[in-house]
């Protein structure tokens, strides 16, 4: 037995050895594609495009279906059905507290749009196959890129910016054409990294930090870490991805599904990590995976968002836009200098006062998944603070959790004849009345609410708003991860929530005071016995035991 | 023997008036179990409430996820040893000691509140079976039937919360227990400043410390008793 113990030992070494050389051998050997297919071998795409629809005919005359499963996804209709609500939402529909809507202001908000041409947010989308955008998605060339103004269209010269901000550039459909593969977080991050006009502006959670982020950063993005792209988590189906933020998965009772399933219908933390990701036979872990019923993974894991050096908007107010300086020029301060050393506006004449952060603890609320949207119909109440969106959830209702979420504080429009939110045109240089171009607010709302088809009566206010952005991405490491006394403590991170008893929370309960005025008593009458012995020399140390 | 046993004791039996023909002999009182009881209990409830002040905010000298851990071993380690000591008094008789009883507690109670102030004898006299004066036997009647019951009933409550939480108003119950766990941990505290304060009356600190570290203490034996331990247990008699 030992002997053969000692010859697998034996054998083992020279296959590993046998291996080693062999590995050795295949470095030099010319790399085998993980794809079946180079795209730059294909005939079909040997030529000079001249648009990117162009390019969309190429794919789609082998992709035959990958047009209609795109135009199926939020992605291309920018609308989504609330299967709680039934309200009608997407970027088509909703008002946010950022550059407020689409309508009106179709080319540049629709340069992220995953197609070409859309210029009509009363219609949907242009109905050609060729009007998808492939390469937005697809490229892996690193150089295609949207132009910001121009409905979705790539910059064919060097004029203009890109969706990033960045000075434009010719793009080679060519090259971009036979470079496609898997979407990487290049491709998402050119559109969901700069949501809101600019770097991390929205979402707090999502920025251009995240294309090689720290550990720290991000432990399953960082290259020092998992190296996951988005979807990696963001799991697809026909071209319609798994995460929404109209319709969130609060909670994933199922877990990492049955032995041997790999779920891909989700992108919850669970379906990979299980409902008991802790140590289970330790105090600590026990304890933890009794909290995950109760407590999002996102709560303790993202103890802070807008980290790595990238700030993000928190506060924006509409109702100070439109100050010139003594020359008649637009007024622009940049009062903040983020992480990176890149300095951020404060103050812009198009757009009012800005505030920003950086390692930005959340705003904490009990989550359902459901989110209830104040849309444009709605009357509200102008007096306090409107809710853009509101966090649907409590903690009876058996389906929610804490979640960690982005409160963006806004200042804007609203009619204030009919006590509704407001759309406005503010884009549009050659138009009368876009904000940006004119800074006249009455033409603008106006503009804004015609392009929508509502109802205006002509007068207007701002109002301010508050609006939650689930915050989910920038996983810290789990040595990171929030301690427990940040929350389990007086004033600690959950006091705002309630209908729950936390313990630590609440050193001066009644039980505690009652139980301290009991020990106060017996303390009292402690001090007193000994001051009286002390006085009346009687029972001194009881020396006179004998 | 059945006869005997319902004869009630000698009043020196019970401590109060003094034996005429006793001897004071010093005997082991406290077996080694029962001092290793008693040490790993005060142990215990100084980390429960050391870690448990840790967690109300009161230090900050460990994490609240090292007190929760501490609190929580320490616990069922403290339960652990009640339930051997609980066998250990039952097949022992000693629980006995324990039972509170009415002679004698006027006595001690009124010295406690005049007599010390006036330089008087402790009124009871330890004996053989009576180690613990009536108003000490009250006091851990009181203790073991009701405040560490409460303490530790309220406490595994607390600590398994998330077997019950689906129970309809598990937030309101869990507040009570919580609560009650509190006010309860606040009175075993004032239980301790008090047993502590007791040592030194009637003599000193030390001396009043002594017997449970090594287990002996002076107490009257009648010559019956000092006949029988000379005879069977020697190893209980110290000189």
């Amino acid at each position: 037995m030992r002997g053969y113990g000692i010859g697998a030992v034996g054998l083992a070494a020279i296959i590993g050895l046998c291996g080693a050389l062999g590995a050795a051998a295949q470095d030099a050997a010319p790399q085998i594609s993980e794809s079946t297919t180079d795209h730059s071998k294909l005939k079909e795409l040997q030529k000079d495009f001249a648009s990117g629809p162009e390019v969309t005919e190429a794919c789609l005359s082998c992709h035959t279906e990958a047009a209609t499963q795109v135009k199926h996804s939020v992605h291309w209709k920018w609308e989504f059905e609330s299967p709680s609500t039934g309200q009608i939402l997407g970027k088509s529909n909703v008002v946010n507290s950022f550059c407020g809507n689409v309508a009106s202001n179709e080319p540049r908000c629709t340069s992220c749009h995953t197609g070409y041409g859309w210029t009509d947010m009363s219609e949907p989308p242009p109905a050609e196959a060729t009007a998808v955008d492939c390469l937005v998605c697809h490229d892996t060339s690193g150089q295609y890129t949207k132009l910001d103004s121009a409905a979705g269209h790539p910059p064919l010269e060097a004029k203009g910016k890109t969706i990033t901000g960045a000075d434009a550039w010719v793009v080679d459909l060519k090259k971009a054409a036979q470079s496609v593969g898997q979407p990487g977080r290049e491709n998402c991050g050119s559109c969901h990294f700069y949501g809101g006009g600019g770097d991390n502006v929205k979402h707090g959670d999502l920025s251009s930090v995240l294309y090689h982020p720290s550990p720290e950063v991000d432990v399953h993005m960082s290259p020092d870490g998992e190296n996951f792209t988005c979807s990696t988590c963001h799991h697809s189906d026909k071209h319609i991805f798994a995460g929404s933020r109209y319709d969130v998965h609060a909670m994933d009772p199922e877990g990492t599904g049955k032995p041997g399933q790999v779920r891909q219908d989700v992108a919850t933390c669970e379906s990979c990590h299980g409902n008991a990701p802790h140590k289970a036979l330790s105090v600590t872990g026990t304890k933890l995976n009794d909290h995950v019923d109760r407590v999002a993974c996102q709560t303790c894991h993202i103890p802070s968002f807008a980290r790595g050096g990238v700030a993000t908007k928190t506060g924006w107010d509409w109702s100070t836009a439109g100050r010139m300086d003594a020359a008649g020029k637009p007024v622009h301060e940049e009062g903040y200098v983020q992480g990176d050393g890149k300095a951020l506006h404060t103050y812009l004449a198009t757009k009012g006062d800005f505030e920003w952060g950086e390692n930005v603890v959340p705003h904490y609320a009990w989550f359902n998944g459901q989110v209830n949207y104040t849309t444009t119909d709605e009357v509200i109440d102008p007096t306090g603070v409107v809710e853009i969106n509101r966090i649907d959830g409590s903690p009876d209702d058996g389906r929610s959790r804490i979640w960690p979420f982005k409160r963006m504080e806004g200042r804007q429009a609203y009619d204030s004849g009919l006590n509704k939110l407001a759309y406005s045109n503010v884009w549009g240089p050659t138009t009368d009345t876009a904000f940006w171009t004119n800074f006249d607010w009455s033409k603008a709302i106006e503009a804004g609410m015609k392009a929508a088809g509502a109802e205006y009566s002509g007068q207007y206010g701002f109002v301010d708003t508050h609006m939650y952005w689930p915050i989910t991405h920038m996983v810290a490491p789990a040595e990171n991860a929030l301690a427990c006394r940040d929350c389990h403590a007086e004033n600690g991170r959950l006091a705002g929530l309630s209908g729950f008893y936390m313990p630590g929370s609440r050193p001066l309960s009644w039980g505690a005071l009652a139980g301290m005025l009991v020990f106060a008593m017996m303390a009292a009458g402690v001090m007193l016995h000994t001051v009286l012995r002390l006085i009346t020399r009687g029972g001194k140390g009881g020396t006179t035991h004998d | 023997m059945t006869d005997t046993s319902h004869k009630p004791p000698a009043p020196f039996e019970r401590g109060l008036t003094p034996c005429p023909d006793c001897a004071e002999r010093e005997v082991l009182i406290y077996p080694r179990f029962e001092r290793l009881w008693h040490w790993s209990q005060a142990g215990s409830i100084v980390i429960l409430m050391f870690t448990g002040l840790g967690m109300n905010g009161w230090h900050n000298l460990l994490s609240f996820e090292m007190a929760v851990r501490l609190h929580t071993l320490v616990a069922l380690a403290l339960l652990l040893l009640w339930v051997f000591a609980t066998f250990w008094l039952m097949t022992t008789g000693n629980w006995k000691v324990f039972l509170p009883r009415v002679f004698g507690l006027f006595a001690v109670a009124r010295y406690y509140a005049f007599g010390v102030f006036k330089g008087e004898h402790h009124p009871y006299q330890k004996s053989l079976a009576q180690r613990l004066n009536p108003l000490q036997a009250m006091a851990y009647a009181a203790l073991k039937t009701v405040v560490f019951p409460l303490v530790w009933g309220t406490g595994l409550v607390y600590l398994t919360y998330n077997f019950w939480e689906t129970l309809p108003n598990a937030p309101f119950w869990l507040e009570l227990v919580a609560n009650v766990h509190l006010a309860v941990a606040w009175i075993v505290a004032g239980f301790v400043i008090l047993h502590i304060y007791l040592l030194t009356i009637g003599h000193s600190f030390r001396e009043g410390v002594r017997p449970m570290i090594v287990g002996t203490e002076t107490v009257a034996l009648t010559p019956e008793q000092e006949a029988y331990l000379e005879r069977h247990e020697t190893w209980r008699l110290v000189d």
